[in-house]
């Protein structure tokens, strides 16, 4: 299965997009990349082209556009959408293309005193740049200032720094804060210091060995990004799972998705100074994790999956070790809960903070708990039912204002609702196979490979080229725990994938965030971060 | 004083060396500064945590201040963007301080041999105790913090450590 690309040319594009957010009502726009044609075996005549994916409002539609550049250069569309704002910065940075009309095109991702475009074809891939100072990041805040017309003496306006290494800064986000008084009057962020290169990195890896690095994009839920890959390069080879296959990364996912919500929701009430709370969520964590480790070897990275299906089946007594788990999550959750629903602390601190409204979420670019927080019903499980996803029997949580106390009530809910998913697939978990049977996908079992000349020739073909992808570009969308978790994967017909673009919802979550904690204090900003759940190895990759 | 008494003092003091009395402050109160960055940090959050605990040994006094602490443990991927960050967080601790490189990442690059990853935070600041896994389990952590606890007994006690390490940053 390939995606379905219109090409355009560089003059069309503004017109044609914004012709489709207010004429179509395709408002949602999912992600920019660029595509490096340098390497190609055929490389066109352009050598960069541009990629623009937009979806519906209602979620049911996706266009995916591609533009062929003459020269590095095109106009902007962060007009259009508040999400083009980050993503064209990302393009520029990466692949040195310039967005005409962009109003700040600076670095993101890379350090300041960078030299080069890292995704571009001809820049080596080991090629370090040390970095000796960090920016003061000045030159953003001072527009801002000018905009609201505010002035630092005159205002008596404080400029603070929060993070990148503080506690409550989840990791690496920076944020500059200009405070009067205790109150944020304008912030700007700064992100990538947990940039790995995982794009460059795929690019130089076959499918298979790209597993352990999906893994470390969201560390808190490192299985549903294994699946969420191997799933999208699936689809590309035209493949399904065999049922069971399909049941068990049902149950894994979901299982990944309570222990992403477990460790927002435990880390983002330690914030707050409710400890015993993290204890209560944290705790059944480690349960998930024991019967993770069970089963998989690791407690937290473990690149279970293959492309094509998983290492192996589930070990003898799973099934009493999951549900155990989820006796003990459910004492977790119920208990904490009871704790904070109606604690006046906790309500009065969440409530109408950092509302998002459903329309700027939308083009803010938010999905998952985020977005429907702010009361807009889209699931990549309902909207695309994959996996089965319509023959389960659970709910899809809304929230009605998208404040910081709806952001993190969704995640409660979604917990259970995750539970309910797992109970139906345990009890409706087919026999049979659980990996595909197709040779020149699956590597053979370890007697094949010792015991006859076909096995071994099979599993060096398979560990020296890897899975040879069908030449073509696709772009695969999975609802991870933070939100739509996206690959757009170019396939040159090897075994290394020419490309691959992760659109991680962390990004286009933490590109609104200075926005949202304006005119709100300090100790609320620290809350809406927590609320959001940023993980900084899928937002900085 | 009522002299006659002295004899009951036998059971209330304790003669030793001032180094030993030294040792046994700093391996039981250990303030650690985080240094977190990615997956390593998330596998710190369940140390800390009440099941592993790593306040049975005595360095449960997290600080987030530099200037609080003196064992630094770098749990995470370090990029050269973030290095500058560490090793102003590294001078501003006092002296002494030790560090733990916590997993592939901080000890070496880990599988991140790119353009973006330093390889290895001792191109930038000393390191005592390297901690090996991809995260390394919660156990392993607990075990480098004893390993600093055993480490600082063979030092001199108020000597300035490392003076003469030079990482890429210190020549700028």
């Amino acid at each position: 299965m390939i995606s379905n690309i219109i090409t355009l040319q560089a003059s069309q594009l503004f017109e044609t997009i914004k012709h489709d957010k207010e004429e179509l009502g395709f408002t949602f726009l999912l992600d920019i990349t660029a595509t490096d044609n340098l390497a190609k075996t055929h490389p066109s005549s352009n050598r960069f082209e541009l990629i623009y994916i937009l979806r519906h409002r209602e979620f049911l539609e996706t266009h995916i556009y591609k533009v062929f550049l003459e020269e590095e250069e095109i106009q902007s569309i962060s007009s259009l959408y508040e999400s083009a704002d980050w993503a064209e910065r990302e393009v520029y940075d990466q692949y040195g293309i310039n967005f005409l009309g962009h109003s700040m095109l600076k670095r993101l991702l890379n350090h300041n005193e960078f030299d080069g475009h890292p995704l571009r074809k001809d820049y080596e891939i080991t090629q370090g740049q040390l970095c000796t100072t960090s920016q003061d990041l000045m030159d953003e805040m001072r527009p801002l200032l000018k905009e609201k017309k505010l002035d630092m003496n005159k205002d008596d306006l404080m400029v603070i720094n929060l993070g990148p290494s503080h506690p409550a800064s989840h990791g690496t986000i920076r944020t500059l804060a200009a405070l009067d008084g205790e109150k944020i009057v304008a912030a700007a962020c700064e992100i990538g210091y947990l940039h790995r290169g995982f794009e460059k990195s795929c690019e130089n890896h076959n499918y298979n060995q790209i597993i352990p690095y999906t893994d470390r994009l969201n560390y808190c839920s490192a299985l549903m990004n294994n699946i969420a890959f191997a799933k999208t390069v699936e689809d590309m080879l035209d493949i399904t799972l065999p049922d069971r296959g399909i049941f068990i990364r049902v149950m894994l996912s979901e299982l990944s998705r309570i222990i992403d919500h477990l460790v927002c929701l435990s880390a983002g009430l330690l914030d707050m100074g409710a400890q015993t709370n993290y204890w209560y969520l944290f705790n059944p964590r480690n349960d998930a994790y024991d019967f993770l480790s069970k089963l998989t070897g690791a407690r937290l990275t473990n690149s279970f999956m293959r492309i094509g299906g998983m290492t192996h089946d589930l070990y003898d007594g799973w099934q009493s070790d999951l549900e155990d788990v989820l006796t003990k999550i459910d004492f977790g959750v119920t208990e904490s809960l009871k704790m904070i629903q109606t604690n006046r602390i906790y309500n009065d601190r969440l409530t109408d903070i950092s509302p998002v409204s459903a329309e700027s979420a939308m083009s803010y670019g938010f999905t998952g708990p985020n977005l429907r927080a702010s009361g807009v019903p889209y699931d990549l499980r309902f909207t695309e039912p994959h996996y089965f996803y319509d023959t389960f029997d659970f709910n899809m949580v809304v929230g009605s204002v998208g404040d910081t106390y709806d952001r993190m009530m969704v995640r409660f809910d979604e917990i259970n609702e995750s539970m309910k998913i797992i109970k139906q697939a345990i009890s409706r978990l087919p026999g049979g196979d659980v990996n595909v049977s197709d040779k020149s996908i699956i590597m053979p079992s370890k007697s094949c490979v010792y015991g006859g000349i076909e096995g071994m020739m099979n599993q060096f073909k398979l560990v020296v080229d890897g899975v040879k992808v069908p030449k073509g570009e696709h772009y695969g969308a999975f609802e991870a725990a933070n939100g739509e978790l996206g690959f757009y994967i170019v396939s040159d017909g090897s075994g290394t994938p020419y490309k691959v673009k992760v659109r991680a919802p962390s990004f286009y979550h933490i590109a609104a965030y200075p926005q949202l904690i304006e005119n709100y204090q300090v100790a609320d900003a620290i809350l809406t971060l927590g609320s959001l759940n940023i993980i900084a190895g899928e937002m900085d990759r | 004083m009522d002299v006659s008494n002295t004899h009951l003092l036998d059971e209330a003091v304790v003669t030793t060396t001032i180094d030993a009395v030294v040792d046994w402050g700093r391996e039981a109160s250990l303030w650690p500064f985080v240094f977190g960055t990615a997956c390593c940090a998330i596998e710190f959050m369940s140390t800390a945590a009440s099941r592993y605990d790593i306040s049975r040994f005595g360095a449960e006094v997290l600080r987030f201040s530099p200037r609080h602490a003196d064992l630094l443990i770098v749990a995470g991927t370090v990029s050269y963007k973030q290095a500058p960050i560490l090793k102003q967080i590294y001078d501003q601790m006092p002296e002494p301080k030790w560090v733990i490189a916590v997993g592939a990442c901080a000890s070496t690059g880990g599988f991140y041999d790119n353009y973006t990853t330093l390889q290895g935070i001792d191109e930038i600041i000393p390191v005592d105790i390297y901690v090996a896994g991809c995260p390394p389990r919660p156990e392993a952590i607990l075990d480098s913090v004893m390993d600093i606890q055993k480490q600082l007994k063979h030092e001199e006690k108020f000597a300035v450590r490392n003076t003469d390490f030079k990482g890429k940053l210190d020549d700028i």
